[in-house]
């Protein structure tokens, strides 16, 4: 675990690449170099955090604390599979279709 | 303009006494959005015709005495990212362009379920992210005050409407102050329930652990009457919350002796807090002690680290929840791609605005690998304080007041080329999200011409105490009976 945030954040067109790939969006140049510079000064913002000592503080995930929820398990109709996939731009029957898979895999 | 169109409860009363039908009040929406609706667009989708013969049917309901409850026949607005069956929901994004949906949202069934006529949907920021309804793949919405000014946002659209009376009531959600600010950009009220008062079944998410549907209304019995409508527990929303749901029109006593108003004095000292702004709060907060409340300081420490938490935090659940969108299931998908990678890509790119992206970016890399302890859980701690905070404060004090914004409604364009001072108009409203406590805020007069919003906090599930003051505030002050000037 790093102790404070990291000094000078800032942000290369290289990492902008890394994560639109991560986030599964293309941006083109124009839009890397904005969003690097967005991203430098919102993080250059959040920086003010690491003036806070954190230390043996448990982090809050939600804050009214719920017990997870169970209930019985008894077979109910589900939405009509055919009006589940109505929205989606293709399909086939009650199936969503794509293109294919495999040889987008191999960049 | 008519009686019936100033309030929810005079809707009521006209209606039970016989003096408009429910169709004549959806006849008055209808007008009252085509007379403004060109200038502000605050509404996207007007179901006018559905809404005249749901109206039909309410007046017939009427007739033979069988109402579903007391609001039935009266016209509501959605925000529009809470779906109905058989209806458009865009989010204001060309993402879901073209999506209808399959089911209806618990809202939208406990509406419908009281005879609430659902009259369309309103424009907002684009999935729920931002603070001025400017982006929006429909265009901004404008403020009815001022129409150069932005009405808040992300639930512009909605405040915008109810301060123009096109409805008595819509519904909003807040993650970080949607609710609550553009309420008080528009001057009207606006509560935030407690998180998980309300249920978030058919909500599109956009931070999970922060999102909560409230309403805008013009005056706290309104708010009451509507929150008593969509509130309580449902098992198909894990968060929630299973308590009864008290009766909070029982709760509007109209005393507020010896309650204790607790005043953070970081929420009145900060750099950038419009000074009239502050003189309105804290008349109103006088108005308060004159009705018997006693003003208790307090502190919130961590206010100014909030902003900083609440965009760590929200940024990260939206890169994930808004990984759904993918050009496969729904939505836009681009045209001619060769695989699936460029599918979800290209669709993605072409279909999200650019606020969006900027936040899908920031949440992917602080939860990405080396970065998840110093920003994404760094967050959560500072949350943790937070939390504490208002621990600490709550056991001094019944409700907390602040003003809701730094500033009234800014220009529209002022802020859209700097992220950070827009994220900042949220400064006041974003801990409570983070707390997971309600709020409301209430028109407490106006600064050059806009009006200025007071909020008040509350404990968790204590909307019964937030709704009293507020009304007590409105029994005594006009400022929630002020309405804009001609709007074309």
């Amino acid at each position: 675990m790093r102790a404070s945030l990291p000094a000078m954040s800032r942000i290369t067109p290289e990492q902008v690449h890394y994560i639109a790939a991560l986030a599964r969006l293309s941006l083109d140049e124009g839009d890397v170099a904005r969003m690097a510079a967005d991203m430098d000064r919102i993080l250059e913002y959040v920086d003010s955090l690491a003036e806070l000592d954190t230390s043996g503080i448990t982090p809050t995930a939600h804050a009214i604390e719920l017990r997870t929820p169970v209930r019985d398990d008894i077979a109910a109709p589900g939405m009509d599979p055919y009006l589940a996939v109505s929205n989606a731009p293709e399909r086939v029957n009650s199936a969503f279709s794509v293109p294919k898979v495999l040889d987008g895999e191999e960049r | 303009m008519d009686d019936r169109a100033t309030s929810l409860v005079a809707q009521r009363d006209a209606l039970a006494s016989g003096t408009c039908s429910s169709t004549e009040l959806i006849d008055g929406a209808v007008d009252r959005h085509d007379q403004t609706n060109a200038s502000l667009n605050a509404v996207l989708g007007l179901r006018a015709e559905a809404a005249r013969a749901e109206a039909k049917e309410s007046d017939v309901r009427r007739a033979a005495g069988e109402l579903r409850s007391p609001i039935d026949g009266i016209p509501i607005l959605l925000k529009d990212n809470m779906v109905q069956r058989d209806e458009p929901t865009t989010c204001s994004s060309r993402i879901l362009e073209g999506y209808v949906s399959p089911y209806d949202s618990c809202v939208v069934e406990k509406l419908q379920a009281a005879g609430a006529i659902i009259m369309g949907r309103t424009n907002m920021d684009e999935f729920a992210m931002g603070s001025s309804t400017e982006n929006s793949v429909h265009g901004a919405a404008h403020n009815p005050w001022d129409l150069e000014r932005a009405c808040g946002g992300s639930s512009g659209g909605s405040a915008a409407s109810v301060a123009a009376d096109i409805t008595q009531a819509a519904l909003g959600s807040d993650t970080g102050g949607s609710i609550r600010q553009p309420a008080s950009f528009c001057g009207v009220t606006g509560i935030k329930p407690t998180y998980g008062r309300v249920s978030r079944w058919g909500l599109v998410a956009y931070a999970s652990s922060l999102d909560q549907i409230g309403c805008f209304t013009h005056t706290a019995q309104d708010a009451a009457i509507v929150l008593q409508t969509i509130a309580g527990h449902d098992e198909r929303d894990s968060t929630s919350i299973p308590d009864a749901v008290p009766d909070y029109s029982a709760a509007l006593t109209g005393d507020i002796r010896g309650l204790k108003v607790g005043l953070p004095k970081e929420c009145f000292e900060t750099e950038g807090t419009d000074p009239e702004v502050q003189e309105r709060v804290r008349a109103g907060i006088a108005e308060l002690e004159a009705a018997g409340a006693e003003a208790v300081e307090v502190n919130l420490p961590h206010t100014k680290y909030g902003v900083a938490a609440y965009y760590l935090i929200a940024t990260a659940e939206a890169s994930s929840n808004l990984a759904r969108f993918d050009g496969a299931r729904y939505g836009h998908r681009a045209s001619g791609v060769k695989d699936l990678k460029e599918m979800y890509e290209r669709s993605r790119s072409e279909g999200f605005g650019a606020e969006v992206k900027r936040r899908i970016m920031l949440g992917t890399y602080v939860l990405s690998a080396g970065y998840f302890d110093a920003y994404y859980k760094k967050a959560q701690q500072v949350r943790t304080l937070l939390r504490q905070d208002f621990e600490s404060a709550f056991a001094k004090c019944d409700v907390i007041a602040t003003p809701t914004s730094p500033e009234v409604a800014f220009k529209l364009g002022e802020k859209t080329e700097d992220p950070i001072s827009m994220y900042l108009s949220d400064v006041f409203t974003v801990s409570a999200n983070l707390a997971g406590i309600p709020g409301v805020s209430v028109p407490c007069g106006t600064s050059a011409n806009m009006p200025v919003g007071l909020q008040l906090l509350g404990r968790v599930l204590d909307e019964e105490t937030l709704l009293r003051t507020a009304d007590v505030f409105q029994q005594r002050t006009d400022h929630h009976t002020d309405r804009p000037g001609g709007i074309a």
